[in-house]
């Protein structure tokens, strides 16, 4: 169990577990979809500083969880609270991070007015120029890389020049926790590696909570605490070498699972892609290790 | 062929007739600034293909109304809000947005046409709402015109961030908790309302020219949100009061000097755009190499 990349040798997995504060926490939530059960009797309490990826099959519902935690998406049963405090919608404490989807040619933004969009973006009335937003402005885009590109459109930026504008949006609300849908989606190796040091570096430097789904926890697997692991309706969280096992998986599922640790990557192979057995894209954690 | 030329451009009395058609100018200007304004919202909302849609049924609204004697201007509202309210409620995806308007569309065109076939008046007026009009725009309808204007003006300045927030970044504003459906809403109604207004000018089959050409003009020079709505309303401007002033002594409609204007206003801007994306290119491969070595 000791196959990490060589590149995991500095960050590496925390042998203790987090102690930070907890900033979320879920207890006994279910969510049921008619006759369909998400997940039900989910416990799971982030605390400030902790990365937890959250992985899974299409359809386990990943994004459902982080519907839930925005607000969007009231639960079956069970509670969940933010900063000791019941969920509410639009709370700027949470930072959103989508997958990346690439800006046209027909938005007048540039780089900053992205980023801009994080502080002021919620705010009714006519927005007023002011020295003091253009300076918070600019020290979100030194924190995320992105000044020399600051005055550059969007439109013509690369899909993780992107991304990592949305990490500054993101951190304009001085969020304590941050929620990542997919935010390597379709993002060539070297940016799915700069993108994700930048998430793990902001909620070091920051003590943020991070939830990160993702459909590959290779490119994070360096960086994470612990793993959320939504299938078939059910759930294992643990360290990344407590929950990525052969046995863990297959017990999990319901069916033989091999887990394949080989230079540094997890494999999976053999786990049904959707629980549900409806036609999804078969690009789940059981073939997402095998793409480099 | 002088015949045809002086039926476009005679500028004879000149003087005299810009006093009569003041009101049509102070129109033009006024129709400019919502254009200018609302088209930016409608590019980065994606939403041309809907403006057209809405224009066509204003037209629809606008020939019952002449055909019932409720008023062309309260027809054309009537229509355009209706038109608006259903894509907004419907279509809340862009690919049933598109199916709608779509559905929409001849199915206004042919009911004005026939509302339009059963009206006994002069063919000159209804030919006006298609293709816009020729005559003056009496006080009545230009204060009409201006106070509706200085509702589309105001009702986008107050939301004019969480609306540009919900249109280029709905999932993140909508986690921000902007109410994004309300201004989807809220935005359809304002833009049947500027469509109702743009077509007692310019006539329902040219309202892009004014409600979206501008604004696309606008963003191939800039992306900054300050400087795309402020060249948008200056381009939409000159389109309307210069098409106009050339029109006023002609017998032509003003509808195509404007829509000429707004075509080359938009070429120009492009032509602008690729030389700067030349020079752009090679300075920016020029700083990767410095970069590189």
């Amino acid at each position: 169990m000791t196959s990490f990349s060589s590149a995991a040798a500095s960050p590496g997995v925390p042998a203790t577990p987090a102690t930070g504060e907890p900033v979320l926490q879920l207890s006994g939530a279910s969510l049921t979809f008619g006759a369909r059960t998400l997940w039900s009797g989910l416990d799971l309490t982030v605390r400030a500083g902790e990365f937890i990826a959250v992985i899974g099959a299409n359809g386990s519902g990943k994004t459902s969880l982080l519907k839930v935690i925005l607000g969007q998406q009231q639960l079956s049963a069970g509670t969940v609270d933010f900063l000791g405090e019941p969920i509410r919608r639009g709370n700027r404490r949470i930072g959103y991070i989508p997958q990346q989807k690439l800006a046209d040619d027909g938005v007048p933004l540039r780089a900053r007015d992205l980023v801009g969009l994080g502080l002021s973006g919620h705010r009714f009335g006519l927005p007023l120029p002011s020295a003091a937003r253009r300076h918070r402005v600019d020290e979100l885009l030194a924190a995320v890389g992105a000044t020399a590109y600051g005055n550059v459109a969007v439109s013509t930026l690369s899909g993780g020049e992107q991304q990592r504008l949305r990490v500054g949006q993101a951190l304009a609300g001085d969020p304590r926790l941050l929620l990542c849908d997919e935010p390597l989606l379709s993002l060539d190796l070297n940016y799915q590696r700069a993108v994700s040091e930048l998430i793990d570096q902001q909620r070091r430097a920051r003590d943020l909570g991070v939830l990160f789904v993702t459909h590959d926890i290779n490119p994070v697997l360096d960086m994470v605490d612990r793993v959320l692991y939504l299938a078939g309706g059910r759930f294992r969280i643990g360290t990344p070498d407590e929950v990525l096992r052969t046995e863990v998986l297959s017990e999990l599922y319901g069916s033989p699972i091999d887990v394949i640790r080989t230079r540094g990557r997890v494999i999976v192979v053999g786990a049904p892609d959707s629980a549900h057995g409806h036609h999804d894209d078969v690009r789940g954690t059981n073939t997402g290790g095998a793409a480099s | 062929m002088t015949d045809i030329w002086s039926q476009i451009f005679n500028f004879a009395n000149y003087g005299e007739l810009l006093v009569l058609l003041q009101n049509s100018i102070i129109a033009g200007a006024v129709l400019g600034l919502v254009g200018g304004l609302i088209g930016v919202f409608v590019m980065s909302r994606d939403m041309a293909f809907a403006v057209h849609g809405i224009s066509e049924l204003s037209f629809a609204g606008a020939s019952a109304g002449l055909l019932f004697g409720v008023g062309v201007v309260e027809g054309s509202i009537i229509g355009s809000i209706v038109a608006a309210a259903l894509i907004g409620l419907l279509g809340s995806r862009a690919r049933d947005r598109n199916s709608i308007i779509a559905v929409l569309m001849p199915f206004g065109l042919g009911l004005g046409i026939l509302c339009l076939t059963l009206y006994p008046g002069r063919s000159a007026n209804k030919f006006g709402l298609l293709t816009g009009q020729i005559v003056a725009v009496d006080n009545p309808r230009l204060n009409s015109l201006i106070a509706i204007s200085i509702v589309v003006v105001i009702g986008l300045a107050v939301v004019w961030r969480p609306l540009m927030f919900s249109s280029v970044d709905a999932d993140v504003a909508s986690a921000r908790g902007v109410p994004t459906r309300f201004l989807s809403l809220y935005f359809m109604l304002l833009l049947g309302l500027a469509v109702a207004v743009s077509v007692q000018i310019v006539g329902s089959l040219l309202v892009l020219s004014i409600l979206v050409t501008p604004a696309a003009a606008a963003l191939r020079l800039s992306s900054s949100p300050v400087i795309v709505p402020l060249l948008s309303t200056i381009f939409a401007v000159v389109s309307l009061v210069g098409g106009i002033l050339l029109a006023l002594g002609g017998s032509v409609p003003i509808s195509p000097y404007v829509t000429t204007i707004s075509f080359l206003i938009y070429v120009v801007c492009r032509i602008i755009a690729s030389r700067r994306k030349r020079q752009g290119n090679s300075r920016r491969s020029a700083l990767a190499r410095r970069v590189q070595s």
